[in-house]
């Protein structure tokens, strides 16, 4: 058996989420979401599937010409199928913080702030929210700081929102209706027991869950003699710590 | 007649004044670090950072030295060296203040004052703490009959001007015209702010506009204030499709910044060199 970076897992399954998308896009700070999205689109062109990618910090794999307006638009004409966000604090009702712990204005704990997430949350219709940090301080009952709210009143514009919520140890879908996360998959060293311990928020538990998959070596080829290269360009400092390129 | 002013980089700075509400360029768009130093050698005061969207070690560094009061922006970070470990102590401690905003709602403020009207409909932010705290934002219904939802709550950004802008670019022709590439956000800061200086890797001998090509990454120099030719004028910041980022030096301020000590120590070497 090939021996697994947790990295490589966490891409291969970010990866099986996007196969039906048509473009894809990834924002700053996303080495984990760049690399799936740069290998389901090398996985479709093997299929003669088209699928573009767009990757905002990079000069390579990125469609935009316009500035970095340009995404905000595009994503706001719905011409982006999934985006990824991440947060310091992610609650039980997806509501994002990337601004900070404590209260407002106040902040104990000051972090980057909230990018594009205001918009996005909003427009993209496949929001997958990826924090790899799975503890009870990443994943709370409820956010210090909303930068993005996960569901809106229904008078507001909002064709978009939150999907999925992946973790370094656990995989979760979220129910609109029920404004609430479902755990969907474990990582192998993983118990329910375990991860509702490390969950600051209540969540239901899908009647069919798994262990996340294990990537296929025609997968994991690809990942490592081709992802890793095009990685490198944008975030030189992961592909080095993950793969030695 | 020459087409443009050429500036010395020491005559750029003087025109920055205290208080200034100043244009930041992103990471990615040709960030001025020459004429950083030299504005924090200077030691301006009370500027207000407009970063579009985003600062990372050019607003870390003038925050450190004592340069600002204020920042509008929708992230400041040193991207993949962590937090901006200046930027989070003052606002932590009070010193500054962060207008917090987020990327689309940062360009729309200037592309109204491109337009010359007096705001700019967004949609999404609304429910966000974002606008809960931004007293300068206002929601209204939607007027309009028959574009968009009836009843639909939308958000209005005030036009905003910047007094100076100053970024860096990879060349520059022989009118004064700037080669930006694809970086077209540095055209919607230029178009939105009163002062425009621009510093540069090369004036060359051509007229960008005598090519479509070329003639399509250009910002005009009607835009242009004046010019002033600096080798590697963006280290250690990339500048797009001339030179990458000095990684290793990122890192080095990253790990000295964690204190304000270190910082010093930092600087002191850095604003010698």
């Amino acid at each position: 058996m090939i021996e697994l970076k947790r990295e490589e897992l966490l891409i291969s399954e970010l990866a099986d989420l996007l196969v039906n998308d048509k473009h894809i896009a990834v924002g700053a700070a996303s080495p984990v979401p760049g690399a799936a999205a740069l290998l389901v689109k090398e996985e479709a062109k093997l299929k003669n599937n088209r699928l573009r990618v767009t990757i905002l910090h990079s000069n390579k794999y990125n469609n935009f010409t316009d500035g970095a307006r340009e995404l905000f638009d595009c994503a706001a004409q719905g011409r982006i199928d999934t985006f990824f966000l991440g947060g310091v604090q992610i609650d039980g009702a997806a509501n994002i913080n990337l601004v900070g712990t404590g209260s407002y204005e106040k902040i104990q704990k000051r972090f980057p702030g909230s990018f594009g997430s205001a918009l996005m949350y909003f427009v993209v219709p496949q929001i997958i929210l990826f924090r790899e940090e799975h503890s009870p301080r990443t994943l709370v009952d409820k956010v210090d700081f909303i930068s993005a709210p996960g569901f809106s009143d229904e008078n507001i514009y909002r064709p978009g929102g939150p999907k999925f919520l992946l973790t370094n140890r656990a995989l979760f879908k979220f129910d609109k209706q029920k404004k609430r996360f479902c755990l969907l998959k474990i990582h192998n060293n993983e118990s329910i027991e375990n991860i509702i311990k490390l969950t600051g928020f209540k969540f239901d538990v899908d009647d069919k869950i798994t262990n996340m998959s294990i990537p296929d070596k025609t997968r994991i080829d690809i990942l490592r003699n081709k992802i890793s290269y095009m990685v490198s360009e944008f975030y030189p400092e992961f592909a080095d710590r993950i793969w030695g390129v | 007649m020459k087409q443009f002013d050429e500036l010395s980089l020491l005559e750029i700075v003087d025109e920055v004044k205290d208080g200034d509400l100043i244009g930041i360029p992103a990471d990615y768009s040709g960030v001025p670090m020459e004429f950083t130093k030299e504005l924090i050698k200077k030691g301006v005061k009370d500027l207000k950072l407009y970063c579009l969207p985003l600062t990372t070690i050019q607003g870390d560094m003038l925050i450190g030295s004592g340069c600002v009061s204020e920042v509008e922006a929708a992230a400041v970070t040193l991207g993949e060296f962590g937090l901006a470990p200046r930027f989070s102590e003052a606002v932590e401690s009070g010193k500054i203040i962060i207008k917090d905003s987020t990327c689309p709602a940062l360009h729309a403020q200037l592309q109204a004052t491109e337009k010359s009207v007096p705001f700019m409909p967004l949609r999404g932010v609304i429910g966000s703490d974002i606008q809960k705290y931004r007293k300068d934002w206002q929601v209204i219904e939607n007027p309009m009959k028959f574009s968009g939802n009836k009843n639909e709550p939308i958000l209005l950004l005030p036009a905003v001007q910047l007094d100076i802008l100053i970024f860096h670019a990879p060349c520059v022709d022989k009118n004064g015209n700037i080669q930006i590439g694809r970086r077209r956000e540095l055209a919607t800061l230029a178009h939105a702010s009163k002062n425009v200086f621009v510093t540069t890797e090369r004036i060359l001998d051509i007229d960008l506009f005598d090519d479509e090509l070329s003639a399509a990454t250009c910002l005009p120099a009607l835009y242009i204030d004046g010019i002033s030719v600096v080798k590697n004028g963006a280290w250690p910041c990339a500048l797009p499709g001339v030179y990458g980022a000095d990684n290793d030096e990122i890192k080095k301020y990253s790990i000295a910044a964690k204190t304000q000590k270190g910082f010093e120590d930092y600087m002191k070497n850095y604003l010698s060199n």
